[in-house]
């Protein structure tokens, strides 16, 4: 069966997980947030590993940013 | 003393020349054009070959050279003096900026003739390609014999050949079109070629020097003797070293090429230390394009003309030799009346096909090396920070994804398997290699395979008699089969060859009985677990497309020999 992104509540404790992903950032600057971040993406994106699951995920964070009109490529 | 290939000027055949009708005339004496010359000229096509110029390759050029085109170039016979010239390199080295990320091994197993990749210039392969053609009687090569006009006919192209005293008329059943990137057949014939263009250039520097650095690739990310680029260097014979620097867009390319500006950027790298002479240089740019068609009627393109690449993977010049192993036994076949004309059909779709891969393959690798965007740069450099230490993030990194040959995986010609099989290969793919042995003398798998179809048939089933008396009906075709029969270890007796080292029955799947069917070009085509004479002319004939009601043949129930044991 194909996998789907869980868009679902996953998290035991959301607020504990908001305030580590906003800690991780303390002190840096616009620069080296940009690299955490990337990081982060790429560690994740292999943890999930499915194709399918990471594209989903892009293309919900592509549509909230260019629209819901662009087209699914 | 070597022979130095770059400084030898050739006679050109005078206007008085033979014109009329030829089988196969090739343009373009490069590497391509040479290698479908020969493959023809030694199958038995007589073959006129055309080049506009009268030397061979000027400068390295060309330089990484893969073990399948090795493959190939000793199916034509000049394959051992490459691999005993070339430099053998299996291990490639990625830095990002003073670090070293990560190493890469592109032959981690034993048990092929070939290495993963040799680096010779382009000349000497071409020089070796061009001493091998002039073995050949049936190959009559015109240097300085440009095509400057090209008009098909319902059953023959006519070309216009123009020399330094004149022009001449010569007519082809079919011509082959490798007259490389800048093409004359293609814009003769108005067509183009259609794909992406990277505003970037980079600088090729061949040094000569005396050095210690290991016969390894070598690819920096931002190193800091050359800053926001990207820096490969890589070993070639006679001491000479290709190194290869990312400029920019914005970089002069007449200036760039200057010794004042070039021998800096060298000894950057090198250290100031360092004593070497510049042997070539030059600056280029590059497109992923391709045709949108390698067939136009009786004109068949092959190579840079065809299709174009980025030089990170070495996909040009091996993609381009694997072209010319695609289309000359088609070519053979056809103009021997042995096979329709819609046999020349697949070569395009195969070739087509590969040069998709390859294209995309080239594409993704110059988009790491060169982000087009600051997302794109900020992720490229992400990956490098943690490649570091991730070992997932290794496979990431992507500073060229070497050439490997395609699987024909959706080809007409191959017949879909019927039964069970592991192993390496699936039907269309190139045949893969093993050790071994006849009489106790050592051997190669693939150098009994090749030229004509081979027909490869694991000894020692019950009915081996019975298989052999069957197969021997094969050599007799109107498109014969040769036939190699590879016995277990021990098992050979005298005669057959025997799996030395159990390579053959791992690499193929096979057990006793099984029988596999080898293109010309030695790509699998078709393969059973019990030997059916049946079948396998049935396979022939859809790998020739002799077969024009092939779908109905594969349903026909089986008739074996005999059943596996």
């Amino acid at each position: 069966m194909r996998a789907h992104l869980n868009v679902e509540p996953n998290m035991a404790d959301p607020d504990a997980f908001y305030a580590l992903l906003v800690d991780a950032h303390q002190d840096l600057d616009e620069e080296a947030s940009s690299i955490l971040n990337a990081q982060l993406i790429l560690l994740l994106s292999n943890h999930i590993g499915d194709l399918a699951v990471l594209r989903e995920a892009l293309a919900i964070a592509r549509r909230n940013v260019k629209g819901e009109n662009e087209v699914e490529a | 003393m070597d022979t130095d290939y770059q400084r030898r000027v050739f006679d050109y055949t005078p206007a008085s020349a033979r014109g009329g009708r030829h089988p196969v005339v090739v343009v373009g004496a490069g590497p391509v054009g040479l290698a479908t010359a020969v493959d023809l000229a030694q199958n038995g096509v007589p073959v006129v070959l055309l080049d506009d110029d009268d030397r061979l390759a000027h400068g390295s050029r060309a330089i990484c050279f893969s073990k399948r085109t090795l493959e190939i170039f000793d199916r034509l016979g000049c394959g051992e003096r490459m691999a005993a010239k070339g430099v053998r390199w299996h291990v490639g080295r990625v830095f990002h900026r003073d670090q070293e990320v990560y190493s890469f091994d592109l032959l981690p197993e034993t048990g092929h003739a070939r290495p993963a990749f040799v680096n010779l210039q382009q000349y000497n392969v071409e020089g070796y390609l061009h001493e091998r053609a002039q073995e050949l009687p049936g190959l009559d090569l015109r240097w300085r014999s440009k095509v400057t006009n090209l008009v098909q006919h319902a059953g023959h192209v006519a070309l216009t050949v123009s020399t330094p005293d004149g022009d001449y008329a010569l007519e082809a059943a079919y011509v082959v079109a490798a007259d490389g990137g800048k093409s004359t057949l293609r814009a003769l014939m108005g067509l183009e070629s259609h794909g992406r263009s990277f505003r970037d250039r980079f600088l090729i520097a061949d040094v000569k020097m005396s050095a210690d650095f290991p016969a390894e690739r070598w690819f920096w990310f931002d190193p800091p003797f050359h800053p926001g680029q990207s820096v490969l260097l890589h070993r070639q014979p006679d001491n000479l070293w290709r190194i290869d620097f990312q400029l920019g867009w914005d970089a002069d390319p007449v200036l760039e090429k200057s010794p004042e500006r070039v021998i800096p950027r060298i000894q950057a790298l090198l250290g100031p230390e360092a004593r070497f002479e510049l042997a070539w240089v030059s600056v280029y740019t590059f497109c992923c394009l391709r045709m949108d068609a390698f067939r136009h009627g009786r004109v068949l393109f092959a190579g840079d003309a065809a299709h174009g690449v980025s030089p990170f993977g070495a996909r040009g010049a091996n993609s381009g030799v694997q072209d010319a192993d695609n289309l000359a036994w088609k070519l053979r076949l056809v103009v021997d009346g042995k096979a329709p004309d819609s046999l020349l059909d697949t070569y395009a779709r195969e070739r087509e096909g590969a040069a998709d891969e390859n294209i995309l393959h080239s594409t993704r690798a110059t988009d790491f090396i060169t982000p087009k965007s600051a997302a794109s740069r900020l992720f490229r450099d992400a990956v490098l920070q943690l490649a570091r230490d991730q070992p997932f993030a290794r496979r990431l990194v992507n500073s060229g994804r070497l050439s490997t040959p395609s699987t024909y995986t959706a080809s007409v010609l191959s017949t879909p398997d019927r039964e069970r099989f592991g192993g390496t290969m699936q039907p269309g793919a190139p045949a893969a290699d093993a050790p071994l042995t006849q009489d106790g003398r050592p051997d190669w798998l693939l150098r009994q395979t090749g030229n004509g179809f081979t027909g490869l048939y694991a000894a020692g089933a019950a009915c081996d008699a019975d298989v052999f008396a069957a197969m021997a009906a094969l050599a007799g075709d109107a498109i014969p089969v040769r036939i190699v029969v590879v016995a277990s270890a021990g098992q050979g007796g005298p005669g057959p060859f025997e799996d030395s080292a159990g390579l053959f029955a791992a690499r193929y799947d096979a057990a006793p009985g099984s029988f596999f069917l080898l293109r010309p070009d030695q790509h699998l085509c078709a393969r059973w677990r019990a030997f059916d004479l049946q079948a396998v002319r049935a396979a022939v004939a859809r790998a020739s497309c002799n077969d024009l009601n092939a779908a109905g043949a594969t349903r026909r129930p089986m008739e074996h020999a005999c059943a596996p044991t």
